[in-house]
Parts: structure tokens; C-alpha cells; sequence
């Protein structure tokens, strides 16, 4: 029992490797202050464009959309980061991770969003049309709200997970929480930082499962 | 060579898909079967943690609770890299094959059971009443008369949300797994050439593009029924 808790919760080891997982968090909260921003700006930009009705620009949409959901993000990623420096682009690791991730994040997003458009009754627009709104400010006061609020559940969610898919940045050498923590365990041969970060993961991440948690059930409570 | 011409040399050279092909096509082999194995388990232990929290059994509920959170919370990757680097630590070691197929099993299992409990709390109450009414037990009433509506309303969710977790796979490529990804990256530093990657990004295209197709057309016929 003693050996076990020598490899996984060796106090001093914690210790000493606080400091540098303290800079890999923040960065893992950097990377999400970025991620999360681009792949709600590219969804809601994908939303919009996918609820026209001309079809050469619907389904092609849709084709594109569907081929970012069934990419892994880290097939993505490495495709960027170890792919296109033989073209001669190196977008280096920050422009691999934005890319990569808005492009899977993004796709997630609209497809959420787009959910929750199409859930508004068109008699909404006819009314916002009816009060002699210009169309921009029919989709900013009348349709947004009401879709955000149609599919917030699924939103948290998604967000939940961009946060939870920053620590694939690690595997190019993104000195984020999980990076940090496999240097640390690598020059220790010891589990404790892994442990100490996905504890860190944990604490960070649990309020929103619950809320999460909460905001499903509401729902489903709401349809019976 | 004109700029086409080169991008077709650089990442569609047919000299060395010719040669690394095989690799790939092994790749997808064990990117399915590790799928299959994920779904099969995962999906198995979620229903039967849904159904043990039916049984409302207090110190039992909060440990399903809390088990579940905890794999919720937890990004796969973390969960990888703490099983395959740090179990060995206390003398357990995996492959990483079995790593991932663990870490990514109790992922599943835990949205699983999120999904399969909403889905029970969502049959209406008076199936339950008519079930006793019957004469029928509790096992016998969840068994013949919620489960198989709970199950239809769990679908669609459960669809979307395993197939983004068995996307997950390639994960193992950080554990040395040589499923697609991880033979495409060996390919790739074999030949010097970035055309076993673009093989392998279209090998999951080819895998997963009719799964989410499939997720979006489940989706849209189970929305009429609501």
C-alpha cells in the first residue's frame, strides 16, 4: 500500500512539481480563452450561413461540417502541424492548435446552434418583420437569444469538452497541464504529477458537469 | 514543376501510397477493432450502472454519481497517459492498446449512463404504475416496460456522443498504439513524405464520415416523434 502511494500521491514529488504545473494550467486556461472564443465564432458563422436556403450553399456546408465531425481533432492537428511544413507553411504550434481545434470545435458548434435556429418558430421573425426590424437586428434581439437558449445544455457541454481537448495540444510539445505534467513525471519516474494534474483537470471541470448535470435533466423534465 | 504539380509530388505521391497503403489499411484494422471493443464495453457497463441507480440505493447512488463526474470531467487523453504512464509505477502494466481501450471504455461508460438515466427518468411515471398494476416486479417492469422506451429516447444522444468518443482512438497514437494515425505518423517518418498522413486522415474520413451522416439521419427521424 505504502509502494502505491510512494508512485501516485508522493507529497514531496507534488511539491516540487507544483510550480510548473501551475504554469501548465494556466496555460490549458490560455489555450481555452482562445479555443473556445474561435470555434463559437466559426460555428455561429457556420449556423447562419447553413439556415439559407439556397442550396449550393446548404449542402456543401453540411458536406464540410459533417467532414470536420468525422476527422479526429488529432488526426487534425498533426496533419497541420507535421503535414503542411512540407508545403513550407509552418503555422508552428499555437497556429496548428487554433486552426485544428476551431475547425473541429466549430463544426460541433453549428451543428449545436443550428439546432437551435431551426427550433424558433418562423411566426418570431414574421412578428420581428411585422415591427419593421431591419434582418440584422431580427437575428441579434429576436432569433439568437431564443436559439441560444433552445440548445444552452448541448452549448455548456460542448465548451466542456473544447476545455477537455486542450490537452491534446500536448502531444505538439504545447507546454500546457498535461505537457507539463508528463515532463515532470518523465524526469521523476514517478505518476504523482499526472496524478496532482488530473486532479487539477478535475477540480477545474466538476462544477460544470454539475451544472451540466442539472441543465440536462431540466430539460428532459421539461419534455415529459 | 508547376505549384499543383509539386503539392500532388509532395502530399499525393502516388510512389508512396503505393508503398504504405498495407500499413494503413492494418491501421484501420485495429482502429476498429479497438472501436468495437470501446463501444461494446462501455455501452454495456453505462446501462448497468443506469439501471443499478434505478434501484435507488443512497451510498450507491452518490458513488454512481460521482464516478460518472469524475470520467466526464477528465479529458481521454489525461486518462491514457495516467494508465499507460502510471499504472506500470505501481507495478500494472498495459499495453497501450489495453490503456486505451480502458481509458476510453470508462469515458463511454460514464455519458452512457448520464444518457441512459435521463432517458428512464424520461418514461412517464404511469408506466411504472402500470407495471405494478400488472402484477409485474420491479426488475420485470424495468426490464419489459421502461428500458425499452428509456433505450429508444437514449439513441439519438447516444449515438452522437459515441461516436465522438470512439473518434477518440486516436489517442492511442500517443501510447504507441499503430492504429491508423499512429501507422500513418511511422509511414510518414519512414518515407520522408506527408502522403501516409493524408492516407490516413482519408481512412477516417472513410470510416467515420458515414457514421456521422448515419448520427445526422437518427437524429432527424427520432425528432418526429417528439
Amino acid at each position: 500500500m505504502s509502494e502505491f502511494a510512494e508512485a501516485f500521491f508522493n507529497i514531496e514529488i507534488a511539491v516540487a512539481a507544483l510550480p510548473i504545473l501551475w504554469m501548465g494550467l494556466q496555460q490549458t486556461l490560455l489555450l481555452s480563452a482562445l479555443v473556445v472564443p474561435l470555434g463559437l465564432g466559426a460555428g455561429f458563422g457556420f449556423a447562419l450561413l447553413s439556415t439559407r436556403r439556397e442550396p449550393w450553399l446548404r449542402w456543401p456546408l453540411v458536406v464540410l461540417i459533417d467532414i470536420f465531425r468525422a476527422i479526429p481533432p488529432l488526426v487534425l492537428l498533426i496533419l497541420l502541424y507535421a503535414g503542411l511544413p512540407f508545403a513550407g507553411l509552418d503555422l508552428g504550434a499555437w497556429g496548428a492548435v487554433s486552426i485544428a481545434f476551431m475547425l473541429n470545435t466549430g463544426a460541433y458548434y453549428a451543428e449545436i446552434l443550428r439546432a437551435g435556429i431551426e427550433a424558433v418558430p418562423a411566426g418570431q421573425r414574421e412578428a420581428g418583420r411585422a415591427l419593421g426590424l431591419r434582418p440584422w437586428q431580427i437575428w441579434l434581439f429576436i432569433v439568437l437569444p431564443q436559439a441560444v437558449r433552445n440548445v444552452l445544455p448541448d452549448l455548456v457541454g460542448n465548451t466542456l469538452e473544447v476545455v477537455k481537448l486542450t490537452s491534446v495540444a500536448s502531444v505538439v510539445a504545447m507546454p500546457e497541464l498535461l505537457f507539463q505534467a508528463r515532463q515532470a513525471q518523465s524526469i521523476t519516474f514517478n505518476a504523482t504529477p499526472i496524478v496532482v494534474a488530473a486532479m487539477a483537470y478535475f477540480v477545474l471541470l466538476w462544477p460544470f458537469v454539475r451544472l451540466l448535470s442539472r441543465l440536462e435533466n431540466r430539460q428532459l423534465a421539461g419534455r415529459r | 514543376m508547376t505549384g499543383w504539380e509539386g503539392f500532388a509530388f509532395t502530399f499525393l505521391n502516388a510512389r508512396v501510397a503505393a508503398e504504405y497503403w498495407p500499413k494503413i489499411l492494418e491501421g484501420l484494422g485495429v482502429t476498429i477493432a479497438l472501436a468495437a471493443l470501446i463501444i461494446v464495453s462501455g455501452l454495456a457497463l453505462g446501462l448497468l450502472l443506469a439501471v443499478l441507480r434505478t434501484l435507488a440505493i443512497r451510498p450507491l447512488n452518490w458513488a454512481i454519481i460521482f464516478v460518472v463526474d469524475l470520467f466526464r470531467a477528465l479529458p481521454p487523453l489525461v486518462l491514457i497517459v495516467l494508465i499507460y504512464f502510471g499504472l506500470p509505477a505501481a507495478g500494472i502494466g498495459f499495453s497501450g492498446f489495453a490503456a486505451t481501450w480502458l481509458a476510453l471504455t470508462l469515458v463511454l461508460m460514464a455519458f452512457a449512463e448520464e444518457i441512459f438515466w435521463g432517458s428512464i427518468c424520461a418514461v412517464p411515471k404511469g408506466q411504472w404504475e402500470a407495471g405494478r398494476a400488472l402484477g409485474l416486479h420491479f426488475l420485470p417492469t424495468l426490464r419489459k416496460i421502461v428500458l425499452p422506451q428509456a433505450i429508444r429516447i437514449a439513441i439519438p444522444p447516444l449515438t452522437n456522443r459515441t461516436i465522438a468518443i470512439t473518434k477518440g482512438t486516436a489517442l492511442g497514437s500517443v501510447v504507441a498504439v499503430s492504429e491508423i494515425l499512429g501507422a500513418a505518423q511511422s509511414a510518414m517518418a519512414f518515407s520522408g513524405n506527408p502522403t501516409p498522413l493524408m492516407l490516413g486522415a482519408l481512412a477516417y474520413l472513410v470510416l467515420f464520415f458515414p457514421v456521422v451522416v448515419l448520427g445526422r439521419w437518427i437524429e432527424t427521424r427520432f425528432a418526429w416523434r417528439r
